[in-house]
């Protein structure tokens, strides 16, 4: 995780300075809140997004483990159609855009334009969803069928439930903006959800390519 | 607006602090009365206070099975208890030593400790704190529910398929065990991150990160190790009780699984897991040396890296678990090179500690007894680690008595003797009571002696062949003998910590004196504020400028000012050199983390039971995460009046 280092010119703005009064050090000047890695909340993201990273990365070791001992791979003889995950991962790159445009608005805290991307990425997170669901049927092996069955639906399912937790997280937050008076802290929350995003659209290729790819080359 | 600006003028806090501020910040931390304010508190010191008593009730569970078990082996051909109850008994006590009381309670020390330790008004993110620690409540005591009705699981605490897997457990023994482990590991995992953002952001302004206390160090280490081996575990057993639930293969040969791939996982996170409970224990002893010794710890800067140095080897040790399977001899090679490797950063604590106790003026109280005491013990668990480190003495001894003797030597010379100390040392802050030092002197001696007796005996029982968990044996084994003493020697440590119980009571209940802000004249933080803290720990937080700031003649600014003493407010530093960096805002005090919990259980537990409970268990604990985090009217616009842009 480790963040970089911080300069002292980023650390306390310079317009809003902690001042020595006396021998005290007077913080009233200071911001309430602040993005990215200034945020608490940008901490406590990277640290499930560590958490997960590792989660993810043992699905896949436990993936090459199974392959690496099995006499025949994929063991039910069929491979997963290449047609949905490959639609799935257009539209998750493509997502990456109006997630950047909303945390951008976040950012800059125009409320009318968070909420325009927030309606826009929870579209995209629907389209993912319902992509998603068609990926399960075209896997062409049953979780019960043997091993390859077991560990391709467990990852899959993994990076679902990130999937929908997400999608759900953006619903609840587009209808928080109309929950008055919105708080500067929110658009810190509507930024780092955006950021959690990036992380469901990254952790998608090297899945992708396991699933799809693991079972061809 | 108009409510906005009818109410008081905002009241921000001076330095020193007026009455009327210090009431008011008393009253904004306090958590609300009554049952449901009980249920609803965030404060950090009311829930590392819950934490530890709870990982202490398992603890006094745990040692009562244990106690059952001595007893069962105290005599040959024993009647009293039979093979069924038996195989819970160790699993049970081992679960519950690891999984419900050695792991959580080092995280319990902490987060009480980490936030008074760096000048902080409260841990980060207070209201998942709190839902951590019910959810490591509930799955604690699912688990001895499921205990007491007969479905405590009986496949030994580290569960290996395939005698954990459909085929031969049936029924729901190893269900509830597996979902244990889901409870404890969620709770891990979010008091990790609820720690390292703490003490990254959260540090009182001057506190660099050379300027952080060792204790809290050894915690930031901890939580590190802990994001990256417990995610392995925690897929483990969800692949466990899928392959006996819903019918995966993960671990299951006939049908591609590999149940290898079980103990790879499992160690891959079980063998951290023991420095997850040494290093905090390092921690404790690191605190609590220099205050003892009277001067700053020896090699402070040598002590932090032997302790990150110490994290990541933990990570290349998990195969000298697995020396006895089928793994290639120069693969083995390569963990014994590291079992023995990860000596030497300990050794190099040890040496600093040495030196800052030959350079001190010593001062003899119950908690350096203990530490004294853990120096003792650890060294044999030591030496018994390295012997076991190298594969043919292993295989030797592998699954016998002498590994028994070894990891309670390690575990409780390593982690329980210094736990002890550190209950010793920070009781008075805690409680506002000194603990008797006679009576602490009493329950040393008992507990060294006792400790010494049930253990040692076992290497010689492990170097004649006794074969651990197994619930009895022939009077021709010639085993009674020692078996007998070890039995003893578990009522004698028993009645040391019966001691420590009463010592507890005692003070707490009926001991009327009180004890100062600093009763060692200790040089840390949380010393510098009374026992018990304040509610808020610090009026006005304060500025530091060195490493043991109450040792030091003070900085020429010394608190900060200017924090609303309305809401609660705190201060972020930033992340390396604790520069101030914003006004941070804490959540108020909330039912939802309770509830969210309690449903969190119920879909857990239900899912036990069905399949489709598994989906339709999700949708409560969804609201229940919904309603926590929707914005509550009045605290926003309450918060919005000390808002200020970046």
């Amino acid at each position: 995780m480790g963040g970089r280092a911080v300069t002292r010119r980023e650390a306390t703005p310079a317009s809003v300075p902690a001042v020595r009064k006396g021998d005290a050090l007077d913080v009233s000047g200071l911001p309430s809140y602040g993005f990215a890695h200034r945020s608490l909340m940008w901490w406590g993201n990277a640290g499930m997004m560590t958490i997960e990273g590792v989660a993810f990365g043992f699905m896949i070791v436990i993936y090459f483990y199974l392959r690496d001992i099995a006499r025949v791979w994929p063991d039910s003889g069929r491979v997963p159609d290449l047609l949905f995950g490959t639609i799935n991962l257009g539209v998750i790159l493509a997502s990456a855009w109006p997630n950047y445009l909303a945390q951008k608005a976040a950012q800059d805290r125009s409320l009318l334009r968070v909420r325009l991307w927030l309606y826009v990425c929870s579209l995209f997170g629907i389209a993912l969803c319902a992509v998603r669901w068609f990926e399960f049927t075209a896997l062409n092996v049953r979780w019960d069928d043997g091993a390859y069955g077991s560990v391709v639906w467990v990852l899959l399912g993994l990076h679902s439930f990130n999937l929908v937790t997400d999608v759900l997280d953006t619903f609840v937050l587009t209808a928080v903006t109309y929950s008055k008076p919105v708080e500067g802290k929110r658009y810190v929350d509507i930024a780092e959800n955006c950021g959690y995003w990036y992380f469901v659209v990254l952790t998608w290729l090297p899945i992708y390519a396991v699933i799809y790819f693991g079972a061809r080359i | 607006m108009s409510e906005v600006a009818a109410a008081a003028p905002p009241m921000r806090n001076a330095v020193p602090p007026t009455p009327a501020q210090l009431a008011a910040l008393e009253n904004t931390w306090s958590d609300p009365p009554g049952l449901v304010g009980w249920l609803m508190a965030v404060n950090h010191k009311a829930i590392g206070r819950r934490f530890i008593v709870t990982a202490f009730g398992f603890f006094a569970a745990g040692g009562i099975l244990a106690l059952l078990m001595r007893i069962q082996l105290a005599r040959p051909d024993s009647k009293l208890i039979g093979p069924d109850l038996y195989n819970q008994l160790f699993t049970m006590h081992g679960t519950t030593m690891m999984f419900l009381f050695a792991v959580p309670v080092m995280q319990a020390m902490a987060v009480y400790l980490v936030p008074l330790m760096i000048g902080a008004r409260s841990i980060a993110f207070p209201r998942l704190n709190a839902f951590a620690y019910w959810i490591y409540l509930f799955g604690g005591v699912m688990l001895y529910v499921a205990f007491v009705l007969n479905v405590g699981p009986d496949a030994g605490w580290f569960s290996y398929p395939p005698l954990a897997g459909p085929d031969y457990s049936p029924g729901k023994r190893v269900d509830f065990w597996a979902q244990l482990i889901t409870f404890t590991e969620l709770s891990g995992l979010l008091e990790a991150v609820i720690v390292v953002t703490t003490v990254f952001k959260l540090r009182a302004p001057g506190m660099t990160l050379d300027r952080i206390p060792l204790f809290v160090w050894a915690m930031l280490v901890t939580a590190f190790m802990v994001m990256f081996a417990m995610p392995a575990v925690m897929l483990a057993s969800s692949a466990l009780i899928m392959d006996r639930l819903v019918g995966t293969h993960f671990f299951n040969p006939a049908e591609g699984g590999d149940a290898l791939l079980w103990q790879h996982l499992f160690w891959f996170f079980g063998h951290p897991e023991v420095y997850f409970i040494f290093i905090p224990a390092l921690g404790f002893v690191s605190a609590i040396i220099p205050t003892f010794a009277r001067r700053p710890m020896f090699g402070h800067d040598a002590i932090v890296l032997s302790l990150i140095t110490t994290g990541f080897l933990s990570f290349g040790l998990w195969v000298h678990h697995m020396f006895a399977t089928n793994l290639p001899e120069l693969g083995k090679s390569f963990f014994t090179a590291m079992s023995f490797m990860i000596a030497i950063p300990t050794a190099l604590q040890i040496f600093c500690w040495i030196a800052t106790i030959a350079a001190g003026r010593l001062v003899m109280r119950t908690p350096f007894l203990f530490v004294l005491g853990f120096f003792f013990i650890l060294m044999i668990g030591g030496l018994t680690g390295v012997m076991l480190g190298s594969v043919p003495l292993d295989l030797q001894v592998h699954d016998t008595y002498f590994v028994v003797a070894h990891l309670h030597y390690v575990l409780i010379g390593g982690a329980v003797f210094p736990l002890f100390a550190a209950l010793y040392y920070w009781f008075p802050k805690v409680t506002g009571k000194m603990l008797s030092e006679r009576l602490g002197r009493w329950h040393f001696g008992l507990f060294f002696i006792g400790v010494n007796l049930t253990f040692f005996p076992m290497h010689i029982l492990g170097l004649h062949g006794m074969p651990r968990r197994i619930y009895t044996y022939g009077a021709e084994t010639g085993w009674e003998a020692l078996s007998l003493v070890s039995a003893a020697g578990q009522v004698i440590n028993d009645l040391g910590t019966l001691l420590f119980a009463i010592n507890l009571v005692r003070t707490v209940f009926f001991k009327s004196e009180r004890a100062s802000a600093d009763p060692w004249g200790a040089g840390t933080l949380e010393w510098s504020v009374a026992s018990p803290p304040p509610k808020c720990n610090f009026f006005a937080l304060p500025v530091v400028a060195s490493r043991e700031p109450l040792w030091s003649p003070p900085a020429e600014v010394t608190h900060v000012q200017g924090l609303s003493a309305q809401i609660r407010e705190g201060l972020t530093t930033t992340v390396i050199d604790a520069l101030p960096d914003t006004r941070y805002a804490y959540p108020a005090p909330e039912i939802w983390p309770f509830v969210a919990a309690l449903s969190v259980t119920i879909w857990l537990v239900w899912s036990v039971w069905s399949v489709p409970g598994f989906a339709w268990g999700l949708i409560p604990p969804a609201l229940a995460f919904l309603l926590w985090y929707w914005p509550n009217k009045k605290e926003a616009i309450e918060e919005l009046k000390w808002e200020g842009e970046p």
